[in-house]
């Protein structure tokens, strides 16, 4: 029986190196895929799931990272300790690889065409002409239209959907008997996502190859494996048909798991309050220059004329894919970057402000942003940076109230006072945007701005900072300009919607009424690719 | 509500949180990161050692005046002590018949010390422009017990010449290195922080400023000005300051676009404090990577200006003037020897340096 398993794992660990520790990132685990079977790794970030899947190919950083015990055989030819050569004829030849960011994996100096041949020269040994042909017909199994004529394009002249194609067509062109997926959608819009994994499911049923798909997206998971593996802490928790553990999960974690997908909002925002935030016509160009002088030839119209209403403790969603132009907006909202166009802020026209007559308004207006890595001086301890608005806006106040109100903010975020002490660098993502409210808190503001808050956290922190916002929101009655992509995420915290899109506001109106009736093409194929992972085939979204 | 994953005796009113345990390095209260870094620098053993034996050797070069001198440090001559190292006394007082300094080496004026008292000698008994009038061969002479390097063509000391000339080369390239650093961070940040027309100006200039051929323009200089310590200094900080510009406007410009300086903005902290606090240490890091082969560099600079003749005044201590006589002295390799191998010893404990710092401020090597 054995025999007939493409993968066999068993008791795998691996181990990393760090200065004078040994970090065990993987302790233990054995699985094993069959033929033409899809598998799936789930797990959140750091529980080993991506360095298992790296290990198959034996493609760590060795002799850093290294395997205390186990074995790994494809098709019954151990991995682990075998010789370059072997593995060389087991890489992008039986196991193909596709990877999270289609920008860095692929070489930009290369062409297309080059990129997929290279595979094709070294494993088959092909003439140009034969792998030419078949790089064409590769590109079109992946549905990168208009095959021929885009051999010679370079990885920027693609489409960030395109690119991901390409890399899969890569992946694909020995007819691998096993396709590795790390994370293949997560880099990508959830139109393009849904996209690819329509295409990735209906590869395996035409090549008959298994698929193994490591991700922390339950969603994606439940679409496309038979089995899965849940993974936490370098250990599996529970495995199992996919079905099965859905409807049962016997694991405490999994249950979790399966439990941290945001509901949609259920309580009213206040009535009859007066209008916070009024944007018209706002425009945010950016110059293109060209021609001998320089000379502005156009623009980029990142914002082109939006207009907004936001009544107090209300929240507005504004949801859009990249290059939407969504924080753009937020920004220019701010006055972080310049624009045309009235924002008024309580009556007050923000628009013309010099920066000092503009420095009282900043304490009722804060930001929140979406790297909980970057947002964060690196320098300063929690206490600084929190304090940093209060130094600025009540420079009277004394050392000690100041660390007292530091404290305040950071136990009403849900962070211990004495972390004020600490460095950014000592917290998880979930506790740095915790420690990024808590500086927009302090300073008791109206509107917070928050631009993407939760895309960099895993879904179970995703919801403990949902109701952590929520709840501020309800006790302070403050007022939410929700910037985000991920409409599930957005239906849970927002009752108004704004779908953008190159700029422009596409479709607004209440969040259940859009998310569930949208009116429009464009927000209609948002929503079946964000909530069914349906791909769109009208034409409204572009490959 | 589900906040907070917290103990249980956690406070749960305001209370201002204790204070934590300081730590401290040389009196001064650092931050862990600091720490992190001093302790990878130290796990550079090679480094480590060589910023140490570069801390002393300079150490014993700035007490050059009482290790080489041509003086004696104490002389007691009838009852009463002097100190010809600090104080210049006329030879009557000793005895002789000038009014002028007293020449401590002159055979007439030791007998007379060693007559009426003693005196005690520095280790070597040559300072840099002492000219040896008893060799018994015709300069440059070889090492000899008196002259344990030999010496020069004019019968200096080249002990003597290597004391005094280390101190000035690091002297020298200390300073050209901090005030250039501190010109060429100050444009930098201005440049990358402003952008716009000031930046472009700049960036055309210093293409055109730094396609010069320096060493040609230097001796074009130096032969129209009289050389010295400040105006080699002020020729070579015509091009020094450009070195670290690009480094410190590109962190400039990427420091710009981070999240924490646009929250900083969006706080209402003016530009100036926005600069002070946040974007200046991201530059300090590279810049401080850099300091030591800057340094290296400028050492390099002095010598090879010295070496061509167009450098510090004659008569100045110089290994580049030692490098350039054991060119032209080929029968007396104690001279280019001596040079080359305290020039290398310099330079690779320089580099040595460097290499430590620059992995103290590596992030890979520090954040985990």
């Amino acid at each position: 029986m054995t025999q007939s398993r493409l993968v066999d794992v068993n008791d795998l660990s691996v181990s990393f190196r760090v200065g004078n520790r040994t970090v065990e990132a993987v302790r233990g685990v054995s699985f094993h895929i069959e033929k033409g079977e899809t598998v799936a790794l789930v797990g959140e970030s750091g529980s080993g799931k991506s360095v298992t899947a790296l290990s198959l190919l034996q493609l760590l950083p060795y002799p850093r990272a290294f395997h205390p015990t186990g074995s790994i055989r494809i098709d019954g030819e151990e991995m682990i300790g075998a010789r370059e050569r072997t593995l060389r004829s087991i890489r992008g030849n039986r196991v193909g690889m596709i990877f999270q960011e289609p920008m860095t994996s692929l070489n930009p100096l290369h062409t297309v065409e080059k990129q997929i041949a290279e595979t094709l020269f070294v494993h088959r040994g092909m003439s140009r002409t034969q792998a030419r042909a078949r790089v064409i017909e590769l590109l079109g199994l992946v549905g990168i239209p208009d095959a021929e004529r885009r051999l010679g394009f370079y990885p920027h002249q693609l489409s960030g959907g395109q690119r991901q194609r390409v890399m899969i067509a890569m992946a694909l062109a020995n007819e691998p008997d096993l396709l590795i997926a790390d994370e293949p959608t997560t880099a990508v819009d959830v139109t393009i996502q849904a996209q690819i994994l329509t295409l990735l499911k209906d590869l395996q049923t035409r090549l008959g190859m298994a698929l193994l798909i490591i991700t922390h997206e339950l969603a994606i998971v439940q679409k496309l494996a038979e089995r899965i593996y849940v993974m936490h802490r370098g250990k599996f928790v529970e495995e199992g048909a996919t079905r099965e553990i859905f409807a049962h999960p016997q694991h405490e974690y999994t249950r979790m798991l399966i439990a941290s997908e945001p509901k949609p909002r259920r309580d009213a925002p206040p009535a009859g309050t007066p209008v916070i935030l009024e944007v018209k016509d706002l425009k945010v160009h950016f110059p293109v220059r060209g021609g001998f002088f320089g000379r502005t030839r156009d623009y980029i119209r990142a914002v082109d004329g939006i207009s907004l209403t936001l009544h107090e403790g209300h929240t507005l969603g504004i949801v859009g894919e990249s290059g939407s132009g969504k924080t753009t907006l937020g920004l220019a909202i701010l006055r972080l970057i310049r624009s045309d166009g009235s924002i008024k802020f309580r009556g007050t026209e923000l628009q013309g402000l010099t920066f000092n007559q503009l420095r009282p308004l900043r304490k009722d207006i804060q930001i929140v942003f979406q790297d909980p890595y970057g947002s964060l001086s690196p320098r300063m301890s929690v206490g600084e940076i929190i304090a940093e608005g209060l130094v600025v806006h009540q420079p009277r106040i004394t050392y000690d109230e100041r660390r007292e109100r530091v404290a305040a903010a950071l136990i009403e975020v849900g962070l211990e006072p004495e972390m004020m002490d600490r460095y950014p660098h000592e917290f998880s993502g979930g506790q740095r945007q915790r420690i990024s409210i808590a500086r927009a808190l302090v300073l008791k503001p109206r509107l917070i701005v928050l631009d993407e808050p939760t895309s960099a956290l895993d879904r179970t922190v995703q919801v403990q900072i949902l109701d952590l916002l929520r709840g501020l929101r309800e006790r302070y009655n403050l007022t939410y300009l929700f910037i985000s992509h991920d409409l599930k995420v957005v239906r849970s915290i927002a009752d108004r919607v704004v779908v953008m899109r190159n700029g422009k506001i596409v479709e607004e109106g209440l969040c259940e009424q859009v998310l569930n009736h949208p009116q429009t093409p464009y927000a209609a194929a948002l929503v079946k690719a964000s909530f069914d992972l349906v791909a769109d085939n009208s034409g409204v979204v572009g490959i | 509500m589900s906040i907070a994953p917290r103990t249980a005796d956690a406070p749960q009113g305001p209370t201002a949180a204790p204070y934590r345990a300081e730590d401290r390095f040389l009196g001064l209260r650092i931050r862990p990161m600091t720490r992190r870094r001093i302790d990878t620098f130290r796990r550079h053993r090679r480094g480590y050692w060589s910023l140490w034996i570069f801390v002393g050797l300079f150490a014993i070069s700035l007490f050059g005046e009482v290790l080489c001198n041509d003086r004696p440090l104490i002389v007691k001559f009838d009852g009463e002590y002097y100190f010809p190292v600090l104080v210049d006394y006329p030879e009557t007082r000793f005895g002789g018949f000038f009014e002028t300094a007293t020449n401590y080496r002159d055979p007439y004026v030791r007998d007379l010390v060693k007559e009426h008292g003693w005196a005690l000698w520095p280790l070597i008994r040559f300072s840099y422009r002492t000219i040896n009038y008893d060799l018994k061969v015709p300069a440059p002479s070889p090492p000899s017990p008196d002259n344990w390097l030999g010496t020069d063509d004019q019968a200096k000391d080249v002990v003597a010449n290597i004391v005094y000339g280390f101190r000035i080369s690091v002297a020298f390239g200390f300073t050209l290195t901090i005030l250039s650093s501190i010109i060429g961070v100050l444009v930098g940040a201005g440049s990358g922080y402003f952008g716009g027309w000031f930046d472009l100006l700049l960036q055309r200039f210093m293409e055109i400023w730094g396609s010069v051929p320096t060493l040609f323009l230097l001796i074009i200089l130096a032969s129209l000005i009289t050389p010295g310590f400040w105006t080699i200094m002020a020729l070579l900080m015509l091009f020094a300051w450009m070195g670290l510009v690009d480094l410190v406007r590109a962190e400039f410009y990427r420091a710009r676009g981070h999240d924490y300086v646009r929250a900083a903005r969006a706080l209402g902290v003016a530009d100036w404090t926005l600069i002070v606090r946040h974007v200046l240490p991201n530059a300090m890091i590279s810049t401080v990577t850099m300091l030591p082969f800057i340094l290296a560099g400028s050492v390099t600079t002095l010598t090879s200006l010295d070496f061509l003749g167009f450098g510090l005044p004659p008569g100045s201590p110089s290994l580049g003037n030692l490098l350039n006589q054991g060119k032209s002295q080929l029968s007396s390799p104690w001279l280019g020897i001596s040079a080359f191998v305290i020039l290398f010893v310099m330079l690779t404990l320089l580099v040595f340096i460097g290499e430590a710092v620059r992995d103290a401020f590596d992030p890979r090597k520090t954040q985990s």
